[in-house]
């Protein structure tokens, strides 16, 4: 046992446990028996998770040279489903949505969840009240929140046309409005996501020591400053971490489409996995669906690895 | 040496003015805070408002803040009238069954990449860790024909057995173990108890703080899911809450009143699980990341 504690980061080639007997035989046995036992502790979980990725990761790709209908397995086509998107409008259209939803979403998620994260960052009377309020919307299922807000921003009767005509404002369209909707997508997003930013924020806060607080106020460093030269480069990593993670969020943004725009009006608000959908379990078009999931996936993996290359090398974020 | 006076040097006329910023500055915190957190539940107060008006105050424009009266005909419908106490013991059956078998499962083997050595180790968990980065859109089409295969689809074992281990719960469960005691493990081996003894009696009543972090935030995720119910899942019956909502406003358009009283019902189990297990849950969020 502590053998394996001192040759922790020198691989698993350990030495035989020291402490047993020197005898060889016994010794294979037993090291035989505890990897038995350690595959049986380890083994289902990684089935599991393993099964249900990379199985389906490797079938979605053999789809994707189809035109699997979803009942059937469909008929090779070779790379004509990649081919058709290529000069697919719709596909087009939400690769941009998705653009835009990461454009503004991460940059104002990021902001905020900082904001807030800071202004929690003392010894608060109420903490605990407060996290718990912006903890609520990211706890709350999208699908709840999605018809809530559809009947919030509802064009004819909903509250906050109500109360922008009380207040003398014009009506607007909202989610019915194509030039509109995806803002507002946007905007509710923000608001069921950021908190979990928040927390994130507050704990890497949290992280930074004391001493170095204290010094820099002791130097007479104004709030400014310590937020400039501080607080920016401590959570400049976490920031990083979140803009990926962000960034997944928004390419698997499904939930709050589903329950108020359905991707409307006019494909305004379709994202990328919200035409999968479609294409799959709508259209009953599974090859395609596939060759656009796949098409998606290494783009944002592309796009995640680059990221964390560029902003680890540059630490421009934040 | 020379830092010691400058630390004490201050306290005579220091204390007073940094105490009186200290008390002054939390007050404002409060006033940015305040309405901040006020716009955060906002939404849910009025849903929890809308959830008790009649059908005809919620179609009058422009309509009411405060609910004008108390009225729990949409309650009542959706309770007497509609399939959604089915969805919810639905919800309720699959949450648990994912719950259960994650807590047992991922402790394992969070356990086992944490604590024993055996080979294969490093580039298993890094394989299942990677798999957080394969998004769901992509296997979801394999994993529905897979499950039709198997004429599991439309079952509510078509929504368990894709969540009965994740990846998530593995990484926050190894992190977890990587930094437990060891002394208690070592302390049971010698005095001759087997592996699995070991793991059951010791080590999991002394993890119960992070199992509990486990299950809150498995709870969170698997009462939330709408994606895969919505593709698994074809016939009224078998339906969760949240797919049978979605689909319940695509057919009760104007039926206001009982969507909202639909949607305070699924939000109120996931926000009792919240608040009951706060502490838990930010405490799995925060440790995700530092892990």
């Amino acid at each position: 046992m502590s053998a394996a504690t001192a040759t922790r980061g020198a691989g698993r080639r350990a030495p035989a446990d020291p402490g047993g007997p020197p005898d060889g035989g016994r010794n294979v046995r037993r090291r035989l028996t505890d990897q038995a036992a350690a595959w049986s502790f380890a083994g289902p979980s990684t089935l599991l998770v393993l099964g249900f990725s990379l199985l389906p990761m490797g079938w979605a790709f053999r789809l994707s040279l189809t035109d699997s209908d979803l009942v059937s397995e469909g008929q090779g086509v070779g790379l004509a489903n990649y081919r058709t998107l290529a000069h697919d409008p719709v596909f087009w259209k939400s690769i941009r949505n998705t653009a835009e939803l990461v454009g503004l979403y991460i940059p104002v998620s990021l902001l905020l969840g900082l904001a807030v994260a800071l202004l929690l960052n003392k010894p608060i009377r109420g903490i605990g009240f407060y996290r718990a309020c912006f903890l609520v919307p990211f706890v709350a299922s999208a699908a709840a929140e999605g018809l809530l807000m559809a009947f919030v921003f509802d064009k004819d009767f909903g509250v906050v046309n109500g109360l922008l005509t009380r207040t003398g404002l014009p009506a607007q369209g909202f989610l019915d409005d194509p030039s509109q909707a995806m803002l507002v997508i946007t905007g509710i997003f923000v608001w069921t996501q950021f908190g979990f930013n928040v927390v994130i924020y507050l704990a890497a806060l949290q992280e930074i020591p004391k001493e170095v607080m204290e010094a820099a106020s002791i130097d007479g460093a104004g709030p400014w400053r310590t937020f400039r030269h501080i607080v920016v480069p401590s959570v400049r990593s976490i920031s990083l971490f979140l803009a990926v993670w962000g960034l997944i969020d928004c390419l698997q943004f499904f939930d709050l489409l589903l329950t108020t725009t359905k991707g409307g009006p006019v494909n305004s608000t379709i994202t990328i996995v919200y035409y999968v959908w479609q294409l799959a379990f709508e259209y009953f078009t599974a090859g395609y669906g596939a060759a656009v999931a796949y098409t998606l996936f290494a783009g944002s993996l592309a796009t995640i690895v680059a990221g964390l290359v560029f902003g680890r090398r540059k630490g421009f974020l934040l | 040496m020379t830092a010691a006076p400058v630390t004490t040097a201050p306290p005579p006329a220091g204390p007073a003015p940094a105490a009186r910023r200290a008390r002054r500055r939390p007050s404002a915190r409060h006033l940015a805070l305040a309405p901040l957190s006020l716009l955060m539940v906002l939404p849910f107060l009025y849903m929890l408002g809308a959830s008790v008006m009649t059908r005809a105050q919620l179609n009058r424009f422009p309509p009411p803040l405060v609910p004008p009266g108390v009225d729990l005909t949409g309650y009542r419908e959706l309770l007497a009238g509609s399939e959604f106490p089915r969805w919810f013991l639905n919800s309720v059956i699959v949450s648990a069954a994912i719950v259960a078998s994650q807590v047992v499962l991922c402790s394992m083997a969070g356990y086992a990449f944490a604590r024993l050595r055996f080979a294969g180790r490093r580039v298993t968990l890094a394989l299942v860790i990677a798999t957080t980065l394969i998004p769901f859109q992509l296997t979801v089409i394999p994993t529905f024909l897979i499950f039709n295969r198997l004429h599991l689809i439309n079952t509510l074992g078509a929504l368990i057995a894709p969540q009965l281990a994740s990846a998530l719960g593995v990484y926050l469960m190894t992190s977890f173990f990587q930094n437990f005691p060891r002394e208690l493990e070592e302390a049971a081996r010698i005095d001759g108890c087997s592996r699995w003894g070991v793991f059951f009696r010791v080590v999991l009543p002394v993890a119960r703080p992070a199992l509990a972090a486990l299950a809150v935030i498995t709870f969170i995720y698997a009462w939330n899911d709408l994606f895969w119910p919505m593709v698994a899942i074809s016939s009224k019956e078998n339906y969760t809450v949240q797919a049978g909502l979605a689909t319940f406003q695509g057919q009760h358009r104007a039926d206001w009143p009982q969507i909202m009283a639909g949607t305070v019902l699924t939000t109120v189990p996931v926000l009792i699980v919240f608040l009951v297990g706060q502490r838990r849950f930010v405490q799995a969020l925060a440790g995700a990341v530092k892990g």
